[in-house]
């Protein structure tokens, strides 16, 4: 089986939009909203959720006012400057506690209470494209790369049990935590790349993560038709990267008409565009060996 | 004053903004790229830059002739990066978070402290304007400590000279968001007319409530899309403080590294307004929590 991620380091560059239409091409496979901060590949799959996940993760620091002596160690104490004095007690702003239990341990009074932190949902939903593993975390709230991490192991298994050869996910923007749970262990990242010089700089970003993990990586130029010495550029560099360039998808309007239908863009009437991404669909199935894969799958179909 | 230009979804326009704030904005100012796992501004700013530091953060080092393998350290270790195996310690330095509490426990006082890089800070001039931006290292998980330490360093810049100061934050709502937007007395939130605009822009308006600040909107790519957005602000009575209609030649311009307000004189317009009304409804919060 294999695990094909979707990334841009830059937001904004179309992955959701892409990831949609890969959904819609690809076959036996489940698909993967990684972005569980602002998930939207929702709003274009449209599912119906099967069955509805708590997520906890971490505990959080409270103090109880009533056994609080306010004697203050535990605000010397935290590094993340999450505590401060609220009349005569201590009091913990739960948008800076990283759930250390530093606090807790050493509080003198034993005033500070820990429960398991409620970070978010995910689901296990259908669609018209497949299965779809999906989450949100809850507003501010921290851990999305054990998130990640979870969503992407209960996606595998699924696949696993219906003997399915791939895990397509779309991922969240920036190079951080969320980025690199959702990389490690993958088979392939096709970076959703721009030819802007914000979509150029982040590129690299991204690029150099993926030569951080030993991550093949591949990459596809959206908006091409932009700015053609961005695009050159962009060649360039995957060249002298040894990255491999699959392919330019325009700046259209039907982009966005499509996400108001709530369709993937290759689901409306538009040969050329969906031409276009089907070509680099078939270029990332061979990148990413699945087209072996299915070639065997079909040798031990007819050997059955 | 300190103005925090976010958004839910990544690409709405936030470093578009923030730039061409900063090329009409009357008065000292001071702006910070919090956006360190993919910063951009500095592309459009192109500061002169004066200085860059690196930043760093504590993780444990374990001098194991004092060690005796008790395991209080593993045991209150939230994050498994320190662990007992036999006769062995092992850390993972990169699931640190450089709380100190492995530190704090040690009977044996055998943990002291090491360091991880997380990035740099960067700053430097252009015109008038002072410019700070933070880089994440690559392979470096968080972000949140790193933008912390760009934020002090550009408010005590700030505070030093009487600056005004614009935060041009990361997107999301996660933690390195929320931790970009703390502080800020009046959050702008720019989003576009589509879908997946307005799904962001609402969990963006949910997640910096708390903060109870004022926030306004500015719709990027006016035009394209439909018009939902608007509908949601009308009803949740989010104040529309501009908006920016989506043309080709605004989008090229863009892909150059160009900032819209120096690059047509409606932007201008356009963003010296927007400026104004931000300081105005600043200054409005401002007399109310007097």
């Amino acid at each position: 089986m294999k695990e094909i991620v979707c990334i841009s380091g830059k937001g904004g560059t179309g992955k959701t939009s892409l990831t949609a239409a890969f959904s819609h091409l690809a076959e036996n496979k489940m698909i993967c909203d990684l972005d569980v901060d602002a998930p939207d590949l929702h709003l274009i799959l449209k599912p119906r959720i099967e069955a509805t996940e708590e997520f906890y993760s971490g505990n959080e620091a409270i103090i109880d006012p009533d056994r609080c002596e306010g004697c203050g160690q535990c605000a010397e104490l935290c590094r993340f400057g999450a505590i401060s004095q609220s009349g005569e007690v201590y009091e913990i702003d739960p948008l800076r506690c990283e759930g250390c239990k530093l606090c807790v341990v050493m509080c003198p009074e034993e005033a500070i209470d820990f429960p398991p932190r409620h970070c978010g949902q995910w689901f296990r939903s259908e669609s018209r494209f497949g299965s779809v593993f999906h989450a949100q975390l809850f507003p501010g709230e921290e851990n999305s790369g054990r998130l990640v991490a979870l969503l992407r192991q209960e996606a595998r298994q699924a696949a696993e049990k219906k003997r399915y050869s791939l895990v397509l996910a779309d991922g969240a923007p920036g190079i951080g935590c969320p980025v690199i749970a959702s990389l490690s262990g993958a088979d392939l990242a096709v970076i959703i790349s721009e030819p802007t010089v914000s979509g150029r700089h982040d590129l690299e970003r991204v690029a150099d993560l993926c030569a951080y993990f030993g991550m093949p990586a591949t990459v596809v130029i959206n908006k091409a038709d932009l700015n053609e010495d961005a695009c050159l550029d962009i060649e360039s560099f995957c060249r002298k990267r040894g990255l491999d360039l699959l392919g330019r998808v325009p700046h259209d309007q039907l982009f966005v008409e499509a996400m108001i239908q709530e369709k993937a863009v290759t689901e409306l009437e538009d040969a050329a565009l969906s031409d276009r991404i089907r070509e680099i669909w078939s270029a990332i199935e061979i990148r990413a060996g699945l087209n072996e894969q299915k070639t065997q799958e079909t040798i031990t179909l007819k050997e059955e | 004053m300190i103005a925090a230009i976010a958004s839910g979804k990544g690409g709405t326009g936030k470093t578009t903004v923030a730039a061409s704030l900063a090329a009409v904005w009357q008065g000292p100012l001071t702006v910070a790229d919090l956006d360190v796992e993919a910063p951009n501004l500095h592309l459009f700013l192109k500061a002169e830059i004066a200085g860059r530091r690196e930043i760093s953060m504590m993780i444990p080092k374990v001098d194991e002739s004092r060690c005796n393998y008790c395991g209080a350290c593993s045991d209150i270790c939230q994050f498994k990066a320190i662990s007992v195996l036999g006769q062995v310690m092992l850390t993972l330095p990169e699931m640190c978070h450089g709380c100190g509490a492995c530190m704090a426990v040690c009977p044996e006082e055998a943990i002291s402290e090491d360091s991880r890089p997380l990035g740099e800070i960067i700053w430097g001039r252009r015109g008038d304007i002072d410019c700070f931006s933070g880089r994440l290292r690559v392979g470096e998980a968080m972000s949140p400590p790193l933008i912390g330490h760009v934020k002090d360093a550009a408010e005590k810049t700030a505070s030093e000279r009487s600056a005004d100061l614009i935060y041009d934050a990361p997107p999301g709502v996660s933690c390195p968001a929320m931790k970009a937007v703390t502080g800020a007395d009046i959050i702008v939130l720019v989003t576009e007319p589509t879908p997946f605009g307005l799904y962001d822009l609402k969990l963006a308006v949910n997640s910096f409530s708390a903060f109870k600040r004022p926030m306004g909107v500015v719709v990027n790519r006016a035009g394209i899309g439909n018009d939902e957005v608007y509908d949601y602000c009308r009803q949740k009575g989010l104040p529309l403080l501009a908006e920016i209609p989506f043309t080709r030649s605004a989008a090229e311009a863009y892909s150059k590294g160009l900032i819209l307000a120096e690059a047509f004189e409606e932007h201008r317009e356009r963003f010296a307004v927007l400026a104004e009304e931000i300081r105005r409804r600043c200054v409005c919060a401002g007399e109310v929590t007097a």
